[in-house]
Parts: C-alpha cells; sequence; structure tokens
C-alpha cells in the first residue's frame, strides 16, 4: 500500500485521497476550518497548509502520493496559522462570551488548540446587522469567516445555491440569493445540508441556544484535535 | 437636612475635595466635597462617571443570548443579571409557570449566589474595617491582615464563598458567567453526585453563616454608639416580596415602607414597575435617580438591599434566620433601623438564610428532575424582577416578530440606592471632615460609608484595600493646598 509520512509517522493511502483525508484516516489533526469531509475541498482558509517536501501546500487539497515527506505539527506552521486565526477573530466580530455557538464554534477550538492567547491585531468591528427575517434560522454575519462551506453546501448538496460571497478583497462578505438580501425570500430550509456545516456561529437554528449545558458541548468533550478514533472527521 | 448639601449656593467660592475616581465593578465613580472657609461641607456628591451601554449592546440581538450577555455587566453577581433577563425572556416565550425542576435550579443557584456575593463582601471587603478599625493601620487593614489575626475567620469567610460558588457552578456549569438559565427553565438539573457532594458540606455552611451573623452582633455589641449612628439618615424602603410576606429573593411582588415602618405599597406587580417608579437624570452622574412617582422626587427616593429587605418582610422563609431576624427588629424597637452599619447585621441575616433555603433545596427530589423546559403563547414584552445581593434587580424587554430584541430597561441594585448613598456620604462627610487635614483615615471612612450598601462601585478593586482614590484639597482660587493619592496597589502618594 502506498504511503507518506506525516511529521515522521508512516500514513498510508488510498489512491484520490488527499493528504487531509489520508491523515483523519489515521486518526491524524490537522488544523482546518473551510474542510467538510462530505463536501468538496476549497483549500481557501490556509489553516491546513502543511510543508510537503519542503515546500507549503494546502493538505485538504493536495493529492496524497508515495515517498512524500509531509510536515504539519511544527513550530513555524503553527505559528502562521496562529496568525491566521488572530486575523480571523479580528476581522470579525467574535464576542465568544455571549456566543451560543461557544463550546461547538471550530473557529475557538482551533484557536484554544493552537495556543491563540491574544487577538494581537487591532479589531475591525465591522457593522454586520443579522438577518432574522426567516422564522427558524437566524443568520449572524458578524462571525462569518468566510470558509465557504455553506455556499457549496447548498450549491453541491441542495441543489439551490441559497448563499454566495460579494465584493472582494477586505470587503468580502456573505449574501443570500434573494432580490431582497433577506434569507427569509430563499429557498432555505432548515433541511438542508447548508443549514449544517458552519463551522462558527453564523447559520443559527432559533430559540434554541444556550440549550446544552457547558460541559457537554462538543468541546467541553474534547479538544478539536483530540480525534476520537482514526476516520473522525 | 442633608439635601440641601447636594447643590451648594455659591459653589465659585467653595473649596473642592475630590474622591476620584471611587472604583467599581465595570469603571469608577467619584466623591466631591465642597467646602467654605471654615471648612464646612457644603456640597457632597457620589458621581458615577461612566457609561455602561449594555442596554443598547442588546437591542438587534435574538432573545435567547439576552441571559448569557447581559450577566457580563458584572463578574461578582452576574447570576443576578443572568435570572433576571431569564424571568423577562420567560414571558417572551410564554412561560408563565416554570416547572418545579427549573424554579428550584434557579433558586438554587440564585441564593448560592447570595451566599458567595454576601460573605465576599462582609469577609473580603469590610471586615477588615469592622475588626481593625477605620483609621487602623491601612497595612493590615485587608483581608490578608484578617487572615493574619484572625485566621479562622477569614478562613471561614473564604469557604462560605467557595462553597456558593460551587453551588453556582452546578447549576450553572461555570462559577462565573455560566448559561444554566434559560428562556423557559433551565438547561440543567443536578445529577446525583452533584447534589450529593453540595449537601455534604451544607451543615457546616449553616454553622458558619450563624456564627458571622454572632459575630456581626458582637461588633455591634461592642460600638453601639458608633453603629447605630454611622451615616445615618432615614428613607424609605423597597424590595420584593413573596406569598404571604415572607422574605423571598427570587419571586415576589413589590412592597414599599416609609421610613417609620408604614406600608407604602405592598403586593404590585413587577410587571407594572413603570407605574410605580420614574428615574431622574442628574447632569453631574450618569447614575439615574430613582424615585416613588406617588411621593416625588424630593420625598420619593428610598433604599434597597438587605436593610431594606429583612424589615420589609413579615418572616424569614427559614427558622435560623427567623430567629435572627426578630432579634434585629426587637433591636430597633420594632421600628425600622436605618443607620448604614446595620446592612452588615441584616446582610449576615440573609446569609444565614441562603444557606438555609439551600439546604431545603438539596432535600427537594425536583433539583434532579428531568422536566426543564415550559413554553406558551408567544408575547413581545416582559419585565424580569430579582432581589439580587444588592437589591430589587429590574430588567425590562421588547421583542420583534423577528426574536429581536428592540427595547431593552435595566435599573440595577446600585441605582436604586443612588440618592442613599448620597446622604450617607454627606452624613459622613460632615461628621467626620469637619476641620480635618485629608487623610487616609478619612477617606476610608467615606468608603466604609460607600461600602456599607455593597454596591457595584465597590465591587471591584477594593478587595484587598485598595481602591484608587485621589483627594485633592483647594483653595477657594483652585490652588492645590494638599493631595494625596492611592494607586491600585495600595500604596500612598503625591500625585504629580
Amino acid at each position: 500500500m502506498s504511503s507518506f509520512t506525516l511529521d515522521g509517522q508512516t500514513v498510508t493511502f488510498d489512491a484520490g485521497q488527499t493528504i487531509m483525508q489520508a491523515a483523519l484516516a489515521a486518526g491524524i489533526y490537522i488544523p482546518r476550518l473551510c474542510y467538510h469531509p462530505d463536501l468538496k475541498p476549497h483549500g481557501s482558509c490556509k489553516l491546513c497548509t502543511v510543508k510537503v517536501n519542503g515546500r507549503q501546500a494546502s493538505s485538504c487539497t493536495y493529492q496524497a502520493q508515495d515517498g512524500l515527506v509531509v510536515e504539519s505539527n511544527t513550530s513555524e506552521l503553527n505559528d502562521e496559522r496562529r496568525a491566521l486565526l488572530q486575523m480571523l477573530f479580528v476581522e470579525g466580530n467574535h464576542f465568544c462570551p455571549s456566543c451560543e455557538a461557544s463550546g461547538n464554534c471550530q473557529l475557538q477550538a482551533t484557536a484554544y488548540e493552537l495556543q491563540m492567547m491574544t487577538p494581537h491585531y487591532d479589531h475591525f468591528y465591522p457593522d454586520r446587522p443579522l438577518d432574522a427575517s426567516h422564522p427558524d434560522y437566524l443568520l449572524d454575519f458578524n462571525r462569518c469567516i468566510l470558509c465557504s462551506l455553506c455556499i457549496r453546501a447548498s450549491r453541491d448538496v441542495d441543489g439551490k445555491n441559497v448563499f454566495a460571497l460579494s465584493g472582494r478583497g477586505i470587503n468580502t462578505h456573505l449574501i443570500v440569493n434573494a432580490a431582497s438580501g433577506q434569507l427569509a425570500d430563499t429557498g432555505f430550509s432548515g433541511d438542508d445540508k447548508a443549514a449544517h456545516v458552519c463551522p462558527v456561529g453564523v447559520i443559527l437554528k432559533k430559540r434554541s441556544g444556550f440549550r446544552v449545558p457547558i460541559g457537554k458541548r462538543s468541546y467541553d468533550i474534547r479538544s478539536i484535535g483530540d480525534l476520537a478514533e482514526p476516520g473522525e472527521s | 437636612m442633608s439635601d440641601q448639601l447636594e447643590t451648594a449656593s455659591h459653589p465659585e467660592k467653595l473649596r473642592r475635595v475630590a474622591i476620584d475616581p471611587v472604583s467599581r465593578v465595570e469603571g469608577h465613580g467619584k466623591v466631591t466635597l465642597l467646602l467654605d472657609e471654615n471648612n464646612h461641607v457644603r456640597q457632597a456628591r457620589l458621581h458615577i462617571v461612566e457609561f455602561r451601554g449594555f442596554e443598547k449592546f442588546v437591542q438587534g440581538r435574538p432573545y435567547w443570548e439576552v441571559p448569557v450577555m447581559v450577566q457580563r455587566l458584572c463578574g461578582i453577581c452576574p447570576v443576578s443579571h443572568h435570572i433576571a433577563a431569564s424571568k423577562a425572556m420567560d414571558l417572551i416565550v410564554g412561560a408563565k409557570q416554570l416547572t418545579p425542576t427549573a424554579e428550584k435550579i434557579r433558586r438554587l443557584m440564585h441564593y448560592g449566589q447570595i451566599l458567595q456575593s454576601h460573605a465576599l463582601h462582609f469577609f473580603h471587603l469590610c471586615s477588615p474595617d469592622l475588626l481593625f478599625g477605620f483609621d487602623s493601620d491601612i497595612s493590615r487593614r485587608n483581608i490578608a491582615g484578617v487572615a493574619e489575626k484572625y485566621p479562622d475567620t477569614a478562613r471561614k469567610g473564604v469557604l462560605l464563598r467557595k462553597f456558593g460558588q460551587e453551588v453556582i457552578r452546578h447549576t450553572a456549569g461555570k462559577r462565573i458567567h455560566g448559561t444554566g438559565s434559560v428562556p423557559g427553565g433551565v438547561n440543567k438539573s443536578l445529577t446525583m453526585a452533584e447534589r450529593n457532594e453540595l449537601r455534604q458540606d451544607i451543615d457546616q455552611i449553616i454553622d458558619w453563616s450563624h456564627d458571622a451573623v454572632q459575630l456581626v452582633k458582637e461588633l455591634h455589641s461592642q460600638n453601639p454608639a458608633l453603629y447605630d449612628s454611622f451615616g445615618i439618615f432615614r428613607a424609605n424602603m423597597m424590595s420584593l416580596v413573596g406569598d404571604n410576606g415572607v422574605h423571598d429573593l427570587y419571586h415576589g411582588s413589590l412592597r414599599g415602607r416609609d421610613a417609620d415602618g408604614s406600608i407604602l405599597f405592598d403586593g404590585v406587580d413587577y410587571q407594572n414597575y413603570g407605574v410605580l417608579l420614574e428615574e431622574e437624570v442628574k447632569s453631574w452622574s450618569y447614575m439615574k435617580f430613582p424615585y416613588l412617582k406617588s411621593l416625588g422626587n424630593k420625598q420619593g427616593w428610598y433604599r434597597v438591599g438587605p436593610l431594606s429587605r429583612v424589615q420589609n418582610c413579615d418572616t424569614m422563609p427559614t427558622p435560623l434566620a427567623e430567629h435572627e431576624r426578630r432579634e434585629f427588629v426587637a433591636y430597633g424597637g420594632n421600628l425600622p433601623l436605618h443607620a448604614p452599619l446595620a446592612y452588615h447585621w441584616t446582610r449576615m441575616i440573609e446569609l444565614l438564610s441562603a444557606a438555609e433555603t439551600i439546604k431545603e433545596l438539596l432535600h427537594d427530589d425536583d433539583i434532579t428532575g428531568n422536566e426543564l423546559m415550559a413554553g406558551g403563547e408567544r408575547a413581545r414584552e416582559g419585565v424580569g424582577v430579582i432581589e439580587a445581593p444588592r437589591g430589587t434587580l429590574i430588567h425590562h424587554y421588547r421583542v420583534d416578530d423577528n426574536d429581536l430584541v428592540t427595547m431593552c430597561n435595566l435599573i440595577v441594585s446600585t441605582t436604586h440606592n443612588n440618592q442613599a448613598m448620597n446622604e450617607a456620604v454627606r452624613q459622613v462627610a460632615r461628621r467626620y471632615l469637619n476641620g480635618r487635614e485629608v487623610s487616609e483615615g478619612l477617606l476610608n471612612h467615606i468608603e466604609v460609608a460607600i461600602r456599607a450598601f455593597d454596591p457595584c462601585l465597590s465591587c471591584a478593586t477594593h478587595a484587598l484595600g485598595k481602591m484608587p482614590l485621589e483627594v485633592e484639597l483647594l483653595d477657594a482660587t483652585g490652588h492645590t493646598l494638599s493631595a494625596l493619592a492611592r494607586s491600585a496597589d495600595g500604596g500612598f502618594c503625591t500625585p504629580d
């Protein structure tokens, strides 16, 4: 069977697997925010950047090949990941203390995992009003990290194209596909895959926040880097 | 009359002494005194100079987020805001009646909060003043000094607070800023292990709480002239009382008494607090001045907190606390006691009552139940009121059809006591400042009066006797005659 080394550990893979998929199958955590096992990889968040034979590459899009030497859990790469996380935190409004996604949020959990102690950069404090127009779901754009998981899920799984990114550069932002700009005027449904892939606290089921007590939330039970078993996503 | 000291007729001719800042939990206040040429006080004010802003922050936010968000108002009694907001939001979600488990878990959380907050205030913040003297050696007038000279007392204080925090942790998920209370109920009950853990210690906690009442009575009896008169002023009183006039800190209706103890109003549904209360704005303070509409702003101001609650109710709900209440009432000759230092006595009676109430709840099977949530017909407006450690706490919200908050009004305990604290400052300043040079001991007399109310502005930084203060004595032309500053590390220096 073909294999490569990841931080010195031999990892076997099936043909067609990416480094990320092979690492997950082997129970090895590589930080990431825009990856979801059910969706086509996007390679945009750059948290999963690894060194492949000495050159940087996104592990979620890089095809595993026999004999590769891959580095991931190094101080150099983790420093860069922390900087990326810090930029994500200051570009949005991430008030973890009152966020209902706290404890289930991959951004927060990854920051804990990589020991991000401060935001470091000045906060942007953008003005991003909520979209509460839908009867059962709320969009809190303050927390969007532009991972595009909801876009891919809506387009590729739900076949709806409810979400999209608009604007350029620092002005890039999430929009919904309705002339009114309101979620209520799209075909969005709570049954959609897009309703359940947000890694942060943007797409929220209404009237259910804080129902799970502290101690029972996803990352109260185990850290994001502590994969319960090989193959877990 | 002390109210004449609020505004001097010719302030330009007076010397100004400022205590700036007097710290509070979210920021700072200050005390200013204007003195004439003979050092007589002509004006005394406690100013709150910060802007809080939470009423604005929550606008546009989903209602279920509010109980978690607004508790960040405070790090000492966040449970109070957590529960008051939840009670308001119960009405928004139509949960007019909680499940027995939900109500009892919230009560347990709240009484844990009362226990830890009252213990913190008495033992950590005030016992150094009371045990060593208001102008005693500053280097020992702190909890470390208490621990050195009275190790058993300090230890009990620390462990009482710890127990209260553990009650909060088991009910809210964390000791500070938990998430246990949600609109319509709670997100957890106690496990048997959690209940048994708390049961193990509760009898000891009751004993220590009883000891605390005896300690404050002993202090009172050692110097009744001081305790009965320091900063004294007469005031109306207001608090929630439970059914049949029972002392209840979680739920009830509003009752008010005048300074002689006669009922002003009773059984007022707190949903109608706006009919009862008005808030006056004064240009020199960011904190409003609430008063009873029926009496007007001159006569209608009132006092809240333990001193009002223990004298406003007809009985305490638990036997040991009721015994102590009767003794307290008898001491006053069945007339209300108004001395600010009597706050400590009543606060310890409430500490004892909280400990007894916690024991009762820990032996109630409902606290391990599984029915956590209730609901009903949706409403657009709700008011939640509880008795926080420092007094009556009012949360009022309106929510639109999209579930977002459109209006928030908060009247926190310290706000109710605004005029009362000003009165106490005036009394103490006039009594102790006149003809004296500014000294640390003088500053502490003013702080002792403010501390008796356990205001939020004393919560944050003076736990070890290190409240940052600065006092300047200026002549009539504005030149500084003398000045003294105390930094946050407790050191004294002459300001630059």
